[in-house]
């Protein structure tokens, strides 16, 4: 008898303590799964319900949002800006990540031959990518400036052009310039994140390498590349969401300007809602983008990120 | 044997010695901008033309005018900055400590989501975001931004913390609770001061984050009274502003929290810290 009401006490006390963890579990994981709904899956949610809908500056007054359908698509499809800003998105993004990709690579493996003052000459180049981005904008909007900028004061006094170079206000150079920035504010997150993945590479391999009389040429091939894949993988598909969705630096330095010639995809969706009080419109576009950087997401996840043996 | 050792230390060593002039070489052209920034910020005037490649003539009128005409949403970025790691860490770090040491199934479908979510572009949550908010009534507050701004740090700091709180020894928290202490004083008094360093990074990099926006400042305000500094910047540049005395010093000051954090928690914020969010 006494053994038995034990027995049920200590279960009674057992159901009690996993009736306080399942209690602890979601007051400590509540705020986050409600702030999650709240900020991620109901934004994406009303973003595309505001796709299929004639929302305006109008929609904030009256409340009403009329469905439309397809027409805000078939609008932005048709328009000639659009594909312009199709264009400009693959230009901006294939050449930036490539150029940040071989610097920040070429950085990696240099930085990664310990010399003297290695490591705090490393540091220093993370800063370009912590500053805030409008910081770096503001100081080379003027280094670029046609008249007072000192790269053409530089290149004038060197005589090596003859006349000021319209860095931002001729559509020929403006995406130049714009890809340029946008190399030089990514370059050192390339290099960090690429460092990091040449250390965990066994120093081993290279001495067996060069044992067997590898080249640093072929130890690079065969050695480097093929163990830094993984990371190689991570850093080129979050720089090509990040450059997706970068918004910035194209604001800052040209307004999307001269004639368009830098407009992608995210400034024709913020001018759309945010200039022209088109919501749909915008919603439209920025559709779009959830979609091309849904497929570059779920690659990012496919990556596999053991190391190949 | 010794003079071939030497010998072959000396050849090593001149390579190394033109690396280092050469990784100098690639930090000043990297680093110039912001050189020629505070060089700006700290002279008269504001054209090229008139500005020398250090500044002789020193002068403070630049910072005068920034914080004259920016001091307001300075202390709007702090509080803004400021109350997003509170908020981002008052969310993050109990649900990181929930996905490593409690819940197993649907854990990996939460960091999944949380993934994604991280992917998702500002512009799209803005878009959404700006209707919600005019009819909650919280454009143009900071309540609103502080909200905005964590959707880029909760992520990213659940994801690092609960890769570190992973690790965390689970005989300890065991251990506190045989000896009676509650789920939560095991959190509050084993998890927590252990976890410290992750906690700081997860807040640094909140911080620098939400500083550094621009997408919800440019969005989610449309009046002067809670303009984060970067849009000021912003709007100097819209103005097609000709004196770049103020814009420089404004950047400088803008630029601070990144360069102090750089010099002083430099451990934090190593590619190693970062891997965990990364993976």
């Amino acid at each position: 008898m006494s053994s038995l009401s034990g027995a049920s006490i200590s279960r009674r006390r057992g159901n009690a303590n996993v009736r306080s963890e399942r209690r602890f579990v979601w007051l400590m994981l509540a705020p986050a799964l409600l702030y999650v709904a709240g900020f991620f899956a109901y934004p994406i949610v009303k973003n595309v319900v505001m796709g299929f809908q004639d929302y305006s500056i109008t929609t904030f007054y009256t409340g009403e949002a009329p469905w439309v359908g397809l027409a805000n698509y078939a609008q932005v499809f048709a328009s000639r800006v659009f594909s312009v800003a199709v264009v400009n998105t693959a230009v901006f993004t294939v050449v930036s990540i490539s150029l940040q990709f071989a610097i920040g690579l070429a950085l990696a493996v240099f930085f990664h031959r310990k010399f003297p003052l290695s490591v705090a000459l490393r540091s220093l180049l993370l800063l370009p990518w912590l500053l805030p981005l409008l910081a770096s904008t503001a100081v080379w909007r003027w280094i670029l400036d046609q008249d007072s900028g000192i790269l053409n004061q530089a290149l004038g006094f060197f005589h090596l052009t003859s006349s000021a170079i319209p860095w931002l206000s001729s559509p020929s150079f403006a995406m130049i310039s714009l890809i340029a920035v946008k190399v030089w504010v990514a370059v050192p997150f390339n290099l960090a994140i690429l460092y990091g993945g040449l250390q965990g590479i066994p120093g081993e391999l290279y001495e067996a390498a060069s044992i067997d009389g590898a080249s640093p040429g072929q130890a690079f091939r065969f050695i480097t590349l093929p163990l830094l894949r993984p990371v190689i993988g991570v850093v080129i598909v979050l720089g090509i969401i990040y450059t997706l969705e970068s918004l910035d630096i194209i604001l800052g330095l040209t307004g999307g300007g001269p004639a368009n010639s830098t407009d992608t995809l995210s400034t024709l969706s913020y001018l759309e809602s945010f200039e022209r009080y088109s919501f749909g419109t915008g919603a439209a576009i920025s559709n779009i983008i959830i979609v091309v950087s849904m497929i570059f997401t779920f690659i990012y996840l496919r990556i596999d990120r053991r190391p190949a043996q | 044997m010794s003079t071939i050792v030497s010998a072959a230390s000396r050849r090593a060593r001149r390579p190394r010695y033109l690396s280092t002039a050469f990784g100098i070489l690639v930090v000043v052209i990297m680093l110039f901008p912001v050189y020629w920034m505070v060089n700006a910020s700290l002279q008269r005037g504001g054209s090229a033309i008139g500005s020398t490649l250090i500044p002789i003539n020193l002068s403070w009128s630049g910072y005068e005018a920034a914080l004259r005409e920016q001091g307001q949403n300075l202390v709007t970025s702090i509080i803004v900055s400021a109350g997003t790691v509170a908020f981002t860490l008052l969310i993050s770090v109990p649900a990181a400590y929930i996905l490593a040491k409690f819940v197993r199934r649907g854990t990996s479908i939460f960091i999944l989501a949380l993934l994604v979510a991280q992917m998702v572009p500002g512009i799209v949550l803005a878009n959404a975001l700006y209707s919600v908010y005019s009819s909650l009534g919280i454009l143009n507050s900071i309540p609103g931004l502080i909200l905005a701004d964590a959707s880029r740090c909760i992520p990213f700091s659940i994801i690092l913390l609960r890769a570190f709180m992973l690790a965390l020894p689970s005989e300890l928290l065991e251990a506190a609770r045989i000896d009676g202490a509650s789920h939560f004083r095991a959190f509050r008094s084993i998890a927590l001061p252990l976890s410290q360093n992750a906690i700081i990074t997860a807040g640094l990099f909140s911080f620098l984050f939400t500083w550094g926006d621009f997408i919800f400042a440019v969005t989610l305000t449309t009046t002067a009274d809670v303009r984060p500094i970067t849009l000021g910047i912003y709007n100097y540049l819209a103005a097609q502003q000709q004196e770049w005395g103020p814009v420089m010093a404004t950047s400088v000051i803008a630029a601070l929290p990144a360069m102090i954090i750089l010099m002083a928690a430099q451990r934090y914020i190593t590619a190693g810290s970062l891997s965990g969010a990364l993976k």
